[in-house]
């Protein structure tokens, strides 16, 4: 075989192997027993690991972003537009986007070096010989814990950014806290914000399932670790754009855009 | 550490048919064209210490993956404690693991828990019904066993080598198994202290009167008292005796692992 028919046929591979996962893990995840602990433990880490990061990344795109549209909506005469161009691009795309980017290289790459470790010192072995369904407590806890987590982070985000936002509008202009969020919700509608939110959750998932699924399949040796951790960073990144472009399709033909 | 044997040493009965605990009958057992087992034979008697040795590579692991059911089997019999191993359901697998330990190659200490968490983890996690006093008393009587009781509180990153060796032992030992099946316990540690976890090893075995085997290479292991020896070349179990016989074994390929 060459080397592009033993590439393709890793790949193929590979998909084969995570569609068996996703199955599994719509398969596993609703039965008991529940590992509730393990759920809250990983929602708290998640979230506290991750917010400081997604506060300060927000709240950066929020105030450069005010700043670099500013010239040409003065240009255009229509300065007074900025707080809701702002609002609505912060709310349909950057917000969601940075953060499950953040979050994901955060996140996904820690769960894909924690889970590769485990199995590589067997540790997953020692789990199931003490009476744990490995897969239950370790990737079904923290996909969910993901799918749940990345959408508060995303709203935080969300409010961080406005705040950076509204700063930057105050550097050339003056406007009061209360006028600026009135100009930025008059301007929201159902359809900026609903469809936005859902698409995170289907971030969050990619993001927790990617890193286990990494993880989960680490090959042997430290070495396995570190490429399982980076590859989760890079697939979830690339399928979170995936997933951006199929939910704008669907609301799209859904005529909510 | 001075354990005193109550319980007398079954090592030295002669096979008798209803003492087997642990039984492999013809076992197969491939990764894709990686034959790795092929016609493999074994039994393990009650109080009995066996040691199977077998070059890196050899499917020592694998073997004892299959006993405990972390591996399924391509062909052959299992049978540990009366349980047919390849037929078992979660549940049924999960009672005979209270039964049977297992001490991994590379200890398997969770590293995000403390010592005291890691050994309460299978006395939670199998659901066994104990009370909060019972399992305090259950991890330091463990820890006293191997020596470590001033560990309870560290993580597993701050011990040496041979200290998380033992407390992988004492987590194997929590449950108050059968049988312990161990695998290379010596592996990784200098001379010195593979004796003492050899030492280890059999005075827990004395103490519990747990049947053990015990996968390895090292020599130490091999002059454990009363152990029979199984040497596993080619998937198969190709020779068998105690250390003085097979010393002296006329195929070389046996007679290297003794030099
Ligand atoms: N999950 C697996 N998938 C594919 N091949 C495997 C798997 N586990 C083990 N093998 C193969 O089985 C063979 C035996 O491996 P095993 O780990 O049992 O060796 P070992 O005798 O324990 O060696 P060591 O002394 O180095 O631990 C090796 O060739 C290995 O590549
Ligand atoms: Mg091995």
């Amino acid at each position: 075989m060459n080397r592009e028919t033993t590439a393709l046929k890793t790949f193929l591979d590979e998909a084969g192997q995570l569609t068996r996962f996703v199955f599994r893990f719509f398969r596993e995840w609703y039965r008991p027993r529940y590992e509730f602990r393990e759920f809250f433990r990983q929602c708290f880490i998640i979230g506290y690991r991750s917010l400081p990061l997604v506060g300060l990344t927000g709240f950066i795109m929020g105030l450069v972003l005010t700043m670099q549209l500013r010239p040409s909506l003065v240009e255009y005469g229509v300065e007074s537009q900025l707080p809701a161009m702002v609002g609505i691009a912060i709310i349909r795309e950057i917000g969601p986007v940075i953060t499950a980017l953040i979050f994901a290289g955060k996140i996904g790459s820690s769960i894909g070096a924690e889970l590769g470790s485990m199995k590589v010192s067997e540790q997953i072995d020692a789990m199931e010989v003490s009476g744990t369904n490995p897969f239950k407590y370790l990737v079904v806890s923290r996909v969910l814990a993901t799918t749940f987590m990345l959408p508060i982070l995303v709203l935080m985000g969300d409010a961080i950014s406005l705040y950076g936002s509204y700063l930057g509008v105050n550097i050339r202009s003056v406007t009061s806290f209360s006028l600026y969020w009135t100009q930025i919700f008059d301007n929201l509608t159902f359809s900026d914000v609903i469809p936005s939110f859902l698409k995170t959750f289907f971030f969050g998932f990619a993001v927790g399932l990617i890193g286990c699924f990494k993880g989960y399949y680490s090959n042997k040796g430290t070495e396995g670790v570190g490429r399982s951790a980076n590859s989760a960073v890079v697939v979830s990144s690339v399928l979170i754009f995936i997933i951006d472009l199929l939910a704008v399709q669907i609301t799209d033909i859904m005529g909510y855009n | 550490m001075t354990a005193v044997s109550i319980i007398p040493v079954l090592a030295s009965i002669p096979e008798l048919p209803d003492s087997t605990v642990l039984s492999i009958e013809h076992l197969y057992k491939s990764f894709g064209d990686n034959h790795v087992l092929q016609d493999f034979n074994l039994k393990l008697h009650k109080g009995e210490n066996v040691v199977v040795l077998g070059k890196s590579g050899s499917g020592k692991s694998v073997l004892i993956k299959c006993i405990i059911g972390l591996l399924s089997v391509d062909r052959g019999d299992i049978e540990v404690l009366g349980y047919k191993v390849p037929e078992l359901d979660h549940e049924k697998i999960d009672q005979l693991r209270v039964r049977v330990g297992f001490l991994f190659q590379s200890n398997a200490l969770y590293d995000s828990m403390t010592v005291r968490e890691n050994l309460e983890f299978p006395l939670r996690r199998h659901w066994i019904q104990v009370k909060a006093r019972e399992v305090e008393e259950m991890v330091m009587s463990a820890l006293e066993d191997v020596g470590l009781s001033h560990t309870v509180d560290m993580m597993p990153s701050e011990l040496s080598g041979g200290m998380r060796k033992r407390i992988a032992l004492a987590r194997t030992l929590i449950l108050k198994p059968e049988i312990i099946l161990y695998d290379e316990p010596t592996t990784g540690l200098d001379p010195i202290t593979g004796k003492e976890i050899i030492d280890l090893m059999v005075e827990i075995q004395k103490k519990y009167a747990t049947s053990s085997l015990i996968i390895s290479h090292d020599m130490n292991c091999v002059k454990i008292e009363n152990a029979r020896i199984v040497v596993l070349i080619e998937g198969k179990c190709y020779a068998e005796g105690r250390y003085e016989e097979l010393k002296n074994h006329p195929e070389y390929r046996v007679k290297q692992f003794f030099e």
